[in-house]
């Protein structure tokens, strides 16, 4: 029975004849073979959400079945590629349309068939495997080794194993399962994006994922494994903070989604990765990157899918045993993308016209991040952080998207419009932001930085506490009306936020800081505040006199301290701090 | 494909039901005709089995169920292009209407255009001198930027999108190796256009545009679109579209720097609200259909710079904020997709301020690489942090004299009260036919710094305050006022 059309309305076709249609089947829609996906079933009707545009799609015209869920390609060469929301490859769409204009209707492969990789095995024949047992190693880019894995639902003994140099769809081992039959395995999987690939369990994350912000790593750090929220309305800067982050966080894997964003943003990611150097290994950002992009103005079902597509992948990492960073930006467009979907559909709107579902397909999405147990039996550990930025409607944090998003996140990291007004950067407001991984993550931060390192990170947050409460007395009765040891909270409040929190992403030495720096920074500041409370609270002290001190002026300049420097100088800088303080004593 | 349909079964707002129709397709124009013989242009917005969701372009008036003839055209909605459409004046629906002939086209192209792919896009990095100080230091314009100007009733936001056309233009190399910028040159920059697209304006606010495009010459390289607020409402869907597919043409395949300058982005929206109440959808916020957002974006992405053409289409949309609500979702959903914005404040304007432009709330996104050492002047990003957080801490302190008063306020305090005023005089406001090159920009920047005391210069750098900091106050006066 051949399937038509019945209905076009944007994005979505009904398509009669099509009662053993699966759900979230693959089908191409109409002559012109449009990708789409089957998201709803009444009888032998279909409802389709289309990835292309669908202007000039009508009733009668056909639809064929391909059988497929919605899966991705996994294998060697995902690293330093960028793909649509479907995973089609930006490049050879460019190439295929022969435009710059994305044009309807291009197939094309998400990774290479032609392109040989360099197959190394690390089992032998006899060996018995499971899934997720690793076959073999493929160098995918000079940084990231490419572990050829057994699909997960696969075990057996070796048969066959090569070596040498095969495409992606050549096989390269022989399984024998337990019912002794051969499965013939090439280094090209598919697994289907809305199914969380399978692991052994789930950990308590213990680490930190090192941001290199200081803001991030001190006040509010996020743990590898974890998730985390940015919300803030436009103009707060999410997507720098994001691609901070993708630049900056100690992950060996980055997948970053662009959902219904700029496309120039897109574009500066993909000029400007190549050419930067992962602070960690000196090698270009670019080879330890796999960026989607589905603009704001290509197809809304494709931004739906878009962040699946991401974190399939994401996944597929995790499993070969790297700690993987996700950034979506924005998982707002891909609630919207939901929620035009469901308007089509006729479905009964919830909140604001998102459908019902949306917690769930929020939580969904947030809970496929985690540190896991590796499936495989090797006992490997992998890693994947999930960091999704929200646009809410007016800043204001009340709305679904950004409420359910806060009930599965455990870091929220609230951008402040006044913040970047002031110009005040990262705009991280210190008051409404939280982490939960705090108490996880402080045995690592006293072993492996220092001792006081989690009571340094109490006491500003203290501090900057008491400032919000004083400035509200300054507000009414002035400054003069403080005592001096309030005047002091205030001075080094100002201090931590100017000296600390502020932080020039387009210097080359501040945009990133290591951990240690970051600390000796803050050790600097406190130290300033513990040297001069017992001075100002003599008699007849101009405080005036501490305010002027020409070191502040030092510790202003501290943070563009190069990393190899820091001892020596913030050794000098403590020094100098002291003895300046206790000259005002006489 | 010409049957024409005598089957209209239901009129509702712009919408027309059409039955028993064959072989119609999602997005294809059709041609009304109505009882007295006049015709009309439409869309379709839902093809189902034997029934099609027309949408007229034009009013509905005059349709009955009875007699109505609908004709499908077979295509979707074209645009017949050629480098003649330069220095001509169009309907919204993409007619001639100064009296002129009809365009003999090169090429017809779908309004709707594709989406730019990402990987083809280059990323924009030229500066725009617009000659606004308060656009060029701190909101810097980039060729091939999208940066709506966020404004409310009554504020002049069509004279400073005048001025921004009028006085756009790129610097030379010599220019700013030398550090001096000359009056105007054209031979550098290439050809350029302008094109402009009125959705619902007042006939006067069109004519405006008009007259200045005359007055200054640049009507023969402007392309004009005018819907003005007595044309149907459904027509102001497809304007914007028309006068974009009418840039990347000049753009893309003439070589053209195009500014597209697009007001009113607000009438817009509520041409697409009425549609959609008229199409009984579920609303989003404020009765905005829950696709705004991406309607807008397939109007707004359409600007940028592709890999290998000369030329480039900078975007200049205009929205009046109702209430001069920021979060109101035209404001708000825009500011999500353009690359920044302008943002013109009432209570500047109230002070007799031109331009009101705000430096909080206003940002341009791309100013990054448009700042700086062989761009503009070293100092540029830095000046850029400094002014805004002075002044953002100035009215601030302001603020607070209010409820302190003037005499509780401590040195630094007053400091950076005085800046603030000095500020607003001498920086933000300048006149309406000043043009003000970069470099006279900075150097008003550098002399309202003298007000602070030199240890809260701290988004500056210190090689920079001793090369361009004057050494008192006493020697500053305001350069041109």
């Amino acid at each position: 029975m051949s399937a038509t059309i019945t209905k076009v309305a944007g994005p979505l076709v009904v398509a009669s004849g099509m009662s053993d249609a699966k759900m979230f089947e693959v089908v191409k829609v109409s002559n012109e073979k449009l990708v789409g996906e089957v998201i709803e079933l009444h009888g032998d009707e279909a409802s389709i959400q289309v990835y292309e545009e669908t202007s000039g799609i009508g009733p009668g015209e056909p639809v064929e079945r391909t059988g497929l869920t919605l899966s991705v390609e996994l294998a060697p060469g995902l690293l330093t590629s960028i793909y649509d929301g479907i995973q089609r490859p930006l490049e050879l769409i460019e190439k295929e349309a022969n435009s710059a204009f994305i044009t309807r209707g291009i197939e094309v492969p998400g990774l290479s068939r032609e392109a040989k990789w360099d197959f190394t095995p690390t089992v032998k024949v006899g060996d018995e495997v499971e899934g997720g047992s690793i076959l073999g190693t493929v160098p995918e880019t000079t940084l990231i080794e490419h572990k050829v894995m057994v699909p997960p639902t696969l075990s057996g003994t070796v048969e066959d194993i090569k070596s040498g140099s095969f495409t992606i769809e050549q096989t390269i081992a022989v399984i024998k399962d337990s019912d002794g039959k051969k499965h013939e395995i090439c280094m090209l999987q598919k697994w289907p994006i809305r199914i969380p690939r399978p692991c052994k369990g789930k950990l308590i994350p213990r680490e930190p994922l090192v941001t290199g912000m200081r803001v991030l790593d001190m006040l509010f750090p996020i743990a590898r494994g974890g998730a985390g929220a940015i919300p803030g309305p436009f103009g707060a800067g999410k997507t720098v903070t994001q691609q901070s982050l993708a630049k900056y966080c100690n992950a060996q894997v980055i997948v970053y989604i662009g959902c219904g964003e700029r496309g120039n943003e897109m574009t500066e990611v993909l000029t400007e990765f190549p050419h930067l150097e992962d602070p960690n290994t000196g090698e270009p950002l670019m080879k330890r990157t796999v960026l989607i992009a589905n603009t704001s103005n290509m197809p809304v079902a494709a931004r739906e899918a878009s962040v699946y597509t991401g974190i399939t992948i994401a996944e597929y990492y995790r499993d070969m045993g790297y700690d993987v960073a996700l950034m979506a930006d924005s998982t707002s467009r891909w609630a919207e993308a939901m929620r035009e979907m469901s308007g089509r559909l006729e479905e009964m709107p919830g909140e604001e016209g998102y459908p019902a579902y949306l917690g769930s397909r929020t939580a969904g999405f947030y809970e496929r991040a985690g540190i896991v147990d590796c499936i495989g039996g090797d006992n490997r550990k992998g890693s994947l952080s999930v960091i999704g930025a929200v646009s809410p409607p007016g800043g204001d944090f009340s709305e679904p998207v950004t409420q359910n998003t806060l009930r599965v996140t455990k870091v929220f990291w609230a951008l402040d419009a006044k913040l970047a007004y002031k110009r005040h950067f990262p705009a991280i407001n210190w008051l409404q932001s939280y982490t939960l991984y705090a108490d996880n993550l402080e045995a690592w931060y006293s072993k492996e930085i220092a001792e006081d390192f989690p009571s340094n990170r109490e006491r500003a947050q203290s501090i900057l506490q008491d400032e919000s409460k004083l400035e509200e007395i300054v507000r009414l009765v002035g400054m003069d009306a403080l005592s001096p040891r309030e005047q002091l909270t205030m001075e080094v409040a100002r201090m931590i936020r100017e000296d600390f929190l502020f932080q020039n992403g387009f210097d080359p030495v501040d945009a990133y800081s290591s951990l240690k720096k970051q600390y000796r920074l803050l050790k600097s500041i406190m130290t300033f505040m513990d040297s001069a409370e017992p001075i100002i609270t003599q008699e007849d002290f101009d405080f005036r006199k501490l305010q002027e001190l020409p070191v502040k002026e030092e510790i202003a300049k501290a943070s563009f301290t190069p990393e190899d420097e820091v001892d020596e100088k913030f050794n000098a800088l403590d020094e100098t701090i002291r003895s300046q303080i206790s000259a005002l004593q006489s | 494909m010409s049957t024409a349909y005598k089957t209209v079964t239901d009129i509702a707002g712009p919408l027309l039901m059409v039955e028993g129709v064959e072989g119609v397709t999602y997005d294809e124009l059709c041609e009304i005709e109505m009882t007295d013989g006049s015709k009309r242009l439409g869309k379709v917005l839902e093809s189902r089995k034997g029934v099609a969701v027309v949408q007229l372009f034009e009013s509905a008036q005059g349709a009955t169920t009875e007699g109505t003839k609908v004709r499908f055209l077979g295509r979707t909605f074209q645009l017949p292009v050629s480098e003649d459409m330069l220095g001509r004046i169009f309907d919204g629906s993409g007619n001639p209407i100064d009296g002129g002939p009809s365009i003999v086209p090169e090429k017809k192209l779908d309004i709707n255009g594709n989406p730019i792919n990402p990987a083809s896009r280059e990323f924009p990095e030229d500066f725009i001198q617009t000659g606004i100080s308060t656009i060029d230091v701190l909101n810097t314009l980039v060729r091939g930027q999208k940066l709506p100007i966020f404004s409310g009733a009554g504020l002049p936001h069509s004279q400073i999108a005048a001025q921004i056309a009028r006085q756009a233009r790129v610097l030379t190399e010599k220019e700013v190796a030398e550090g001096k910028a000359g009056e105007s040159t054209t031979e550098a920059e290439g050809k350029f256009a302008v094109v402009f697209a009125a959705m619902g304006v007042t006939f006067e606010e069109a004519r405006f545009f008009q007259n200045e495009f005359e007055k200054t010459g640049a009507l023969s390289r402007a392309v004009l679109f005018l819907n003005t607020a007595d044309n149907p409402v459904a027509e102001r869907i497809a304007t914007p579209r028309l006068a974009l597919t009418a840039a990347e043409y000049l753009a893309y395949e003439k070589d053209y720097h195009v500014t597209v300058i697009i007001t009113d982005m607000t009438n817009y929206c509520e041409a697409l609200r009425e549609i959609s109440a008229a199409r009984k959808e579920v609303p989003g916020r404020r009765g905005y259909p829950g696709y705004l957002y991406t309607d807008l974006a397939t109007i707004y992405e359409r600007a940028g710079r592709i890999k290998g053409k000369k030329g480039s289409i900078t975007q200049i949309p205009i929205l009046t904020m109702p209430e001069d609500d920021v979060t109101h979702p035209i404001p708000d959903l825009t500011g999500y997709i353009t690359e920044g914005q302008i943002r013109l404040d009432r209570g500047l304007h109230q002070k007799g301020i031109y331009p009101p432009v705000i430096p909080m709330g206003s940002l341009s996104r791309l100013k990054g690489k448009a700042q700086g050492n062989g761009v503009t002047r070293e100092d540029h990003s830095g000046m850029d942090a400094q002014l805004t957080a002075a002044y953002a801490r100035g009215t601030e302190v302001r603020e607070l004299a209010v409820i302190l008063g003037e005499s509780s306020l401590s040195d630094t305090d007053k400091a950076y009260l005085k800046f603030a005023d000095r500020f607003e005089k001498e920086f933000i406001k300048q006149g309406e036919n000043e043009n003000r090159s970069i470099f006279d920009s900075l150097q008003i920047g550098w002399n309202l710094l003298t007000e602070l005391p030199k240890n809260e210069l701290k988004r500056v750098k210190s090689e920079h305050i001793e090369k361009y900091l004057p050494s008192s106050k006493t020697s500053t006066e305001p350069v041109a006022a």
